[in-house]
């Protein structure tokens, strides 16, 4: 091991030892959550800065004998992670206090997590990979049901813990038996060896696996079904972390692995595609099918989460650069629209759970303008109206779905996105132009919940207005 | 008929016995004794391959120490027999059998396919099974930094488990 | 090769052996006539009021938890102490900051107070 291995982590590693002198803080000194609060922010720079280090002075080098890899994509995905940290940090202590979760170990759990993201976004290994993606998925069980006196909280947790659990069993089971058929688990390896391996159906069967496992953590069809119930039953400020950058975390080990296999030309490649443009399809059908019915409008948020990881898997399914760079584009972007929307949410949320219902959001517009406003804005972003970031990054999808022959898959998403529409324009009637039915209380942010709300919309516009830029990260 | 096959065949029958007791038992603590009899023959089974670490491992960790969880667990619900929590869900039963039936088709015709890259008993075989060998690997360049990671997963899991049962937690 | 395991599976045998042998021994030696109060629980002493299937507090699990945790990390332990002589400062450096971060995990536990019985 040598210096440069060092600098090249030195990203997760700053986020790792913030998460232990946090967790310390959190054990040694009273009252001391705006401590842990403060801690958490600097250590989520930190590791942002430390990443733009890496990507500048050591771009596309790996570290640690090829197992992590530094620059290009892996620092949009830091960025995206630390991004995502900060916002729901800054989030975090208004809506935990009223809800009744706000213990400090919430800034413990949240910087681990990170950090396993962090090393599955910079793998070149299933190894690492799969160690990140166990850190995060911990942290992610326990985060869920932080709300310890609410049954909806603590199924969330259980649900999510058992079938979590099962899914990374797949993943690992599938990572061993392409082990056993190439002999590495390192993604470059496992490509180039599968062309000459005589175990084809293992590797296939491996590879199946794999995708299961990692399916389920992006919460894919048919892996989608535990989504709903611990996206609705969360804290809201976790939702929102972990349907932006878990899910991201789990697209960066998908791409992470596929992505060289896809271009080593193997047979058998053909079907694979056709099999992760089927999720993608019945991903993107069923989730926004599935929104359409929900009156909750965090169940709402739930299932159109499993139709945006339907548009990400088109990019997985097109197999191309293309494809790639417009998976990471489309992260960033949902990064900012979706913890915006569950930002808002969390802000409305009263502490037993009410104001959640759409009926709830009626009149928004004139209660809270200032609110319906930034949520109409997210709403037009998700749906993927141009400007807004949401469009670019569904542009980018279904181009590289076009380059790579798939034209039919582009349509099934515009179509879906059509459906999209109903729901999420269909909020923003209800926000405008509907009567309220009775007072509504809450709805007051403080400082630093504006300033999340401020960064995500600045997010939302800005990546709309420069997407070049990203993708010029990405490549890089 | 060889020694080594003579206790393959003897484990594996043990292992696939007590895996399908696990599952048809009605008492959930007779389901977890099975449990640790069928651990016991993958930790023999794993000793037919020379994999010596994992044998030791799988008798302290999964016999031992995650058998006393589980059969904690079993105790901390207070279960009684099986048929009382039994739902009628015939339809996904029929699908869920019919998905393990393909999948483990698939994973024994996959297998077959395999010749093993060092021979049993060699002396590859011999050495890759030792713990020195385990722990050079480990602390390799390559395998040293998911090592350390690896103690994020106890710490998360440490306060997980502080955070969701501690009775007043400040 | 499996021959050199032939004495661990003698000892497992026999311990196997001993233990069906002495249950089953008795069971067929010694004398047997049930009656109702030789079959309660406590043949003399108090009457049973419940059932012997108590719930268990919760606590114990939290203490299980968190004895399975440091077990694994003895687990990793193991094969650095196997052979740390060969291994070198390199992995004494690597083990001792896994044991630092875990013991930054124990400091915790213990200010938070799990390990004790409230």
């Amino acid at each position: 091991m040598t210096q440069t291995d060092l600098l090249a982590g030195l990203a997760i590693e700053i986020v790792s030892i913030f998460a232990l002198i946090i967790m310390l803080t959190d054990a040694l000194v009273e009252r001391s959550t705006r401590l842990c609060e403060t801690l958490s922010i600097v250590g989520l720079l930190g590791g942002l800065a430390a990443s733009a280090y890496a990507h500048l002075t050591m771009p596309g080098q790996t570290a640690f004998n090829g197992m992590i890899v530094v620059g290009g994509m892996s620092t949009l995905y830091d960025a995206i992670f630390c991004g995502a940290g900060i916002m729901t940090v800054l989030l975090a202590r208004e809506y935990l206090t009223r809800v009744g979760g706000m213990f400090d170990e919430f800034y413990t759990l949240l910087m681990m997590s990170i950090a396993g993201m962090m090393l599955m976004g910079h793998s070149a290994d299933s190894m690492p990979m799969f160690v990140g993606l166990e850190v995060m998925s911990i942290c992610f069980y326990v985060m869920a049901g932080l709300m310890r006196n609410k049954l909806s909280s603590n199924e969330a947790a259980l649900k999510y813990f058992l079938l979590g659990a099962f899914a990374s069993g797949f993943l690992l089971y599938g990572i061993a038996l392409v082990y056993g058929s190439v002999g590495s688990t390192a993604y470059s390896a496992i490509a180039a060896k599968a062309l000459s391996t005589q175990f084809p159906t293992l590797f296939w069967v491996g590879i199946g696996m794999m995708i299961i496992g990692l399916g389920f953590k992006v919460a894919a069809f048919p892996f989608h079904q535990w989504a709903p119930d611990v996206y609705h039953g969360a804290p809201t400020v976790v939702t929102g972390f972990m349907s932006t950058a878990g899910k991201a975390a789990a697209f960066s080990g998908f791409v992470g692995f596929i992505a060289p296999t896809m271009a080593s030309g193997v047979p058998g490649l053909e079907k694979a595609k056709v099999i992760l443009a089927l999720l993608a399809v019945g991903s993107m059908l069923v989730g926004n099918i599935t929104a359409l019915a929900q009156t909750n409008v965090k169940r709402m948020l739930a299932y159109s989460s499993v139709a945006h990881a339907g548009y990400l898997m088109i990019g997985l399914a097109a197999g191309n650069a293309a494809g790639w760079t417009g998976i990471t584009y489309y992260l960033v972007a949902y990064l900012f629209m979706q913890i915006g929307a569950f930002a808002v949410v969390g802000i409305l949320e009263r502490e037993n759970g009410g104001n959640l219902t759409v009926d709830d959001y009626r009149g928004l517009a004139r209660r809270r303008p200032g609110l319906a406003l930034v949520m109409s804005l997210f709403m037009f972003s998700l749906t993927g109206i141009p400007p807004f970031a949401g469009f670019f990054g569904k542009y980018y999808l279904f181009n590289a779905a076009i380059q790579a022959d798939l034209t039919w898959l582009a349509i099934v998403g515009v179509v879906s996105s059509v459906i999209s529409v109903w729901f999420y324009l269909g909020l923003v009637v209800i926000m405008y132009f509907r009567e309220p039915l009775g007072e509504m209380e809450g709805g007051e942010a403080s400082i630093s919940s504006r300033t999340a709300l401020a960064l995500s919309i600045i997010g939302t516009l800005l990546i709309g207005l420069i997407p070049q830029a990203i993708i010029n990260i990405a490549a890089r | 008929m060889s020694l080594d096959l003579t206790f393959f065949i003897i484990l594996a029958i043990m292992a696939a016995v007590s895996a399908l007791m696990v599952i048809l038992r009605k008492n959930p603590i007779t389901s977890a004794m099975s449990l640790v009899l069928h651990f016991v023959s993958l930790a023999g089974l794993y000793l037919t391959l020379h994999a010596q670490f994992m044998a030791v491992i799988q008798m302290l960790v999964y016999a031992g120490a995650i058998m006393v969880l589980v059969v904690f667990v079993i105790m901390l619900l207070n279960l009684g027999r099986e048929e009382k929590m039994a739902v009628r869900q015939s339809a996904r039963a029929a699908i869920g059998i019919g998905a393990s039936m393909v999948l483990g088709a698939l994973l024994i015709w996959g297998l077959t396919q395999v010749m093993r890259p060092v021979a049993a008993g060699s002396s590859q075989a011999m050495v890759n099974g030792q713990i020195a060998s385990v722990g050079k690997a480990l602390f390799s360049t390559a395998y040293v930094f998911p090592f350390e990671m690896v103690s994020l997963v106890l710490l998360a899991a440490a306060v997980g488990a502080v955070v969701l049962t501690k009775r007043n937690l400040k | 090769m499996i021959e050199q395991y032939i004495p661990v599976i003698a000892m497992i045998v026999t311990g196997i052996l001993f233990g069906v042998v002495s249950v089953k021994a008795h069971e067929i030696l010694g004398p047997q006539r049930p009656n109702k109060s030789k079959e309660t629980p406590y043949e003399s002493g108090m009457e049973p009021v419940a059932s012997a299937h108590e719930r268990f507090s919760v606590k114990f699990y939290l203490v299980a938890m968190l004895f399975i945790l440091f077990d694994i990390e003895i687990v990793f332990m193991y094969p650095w102490a196997a052979s740390f002589r060969e291994l070198g400062g390199f992995a004494l450096w690597a083990m001792l900051l896994f044991v630092v971060t875990l013991f930054v995990g124990y400091i915790y536990i213990v200010k938070k107070k799990a390990l004790k019985w409230d």
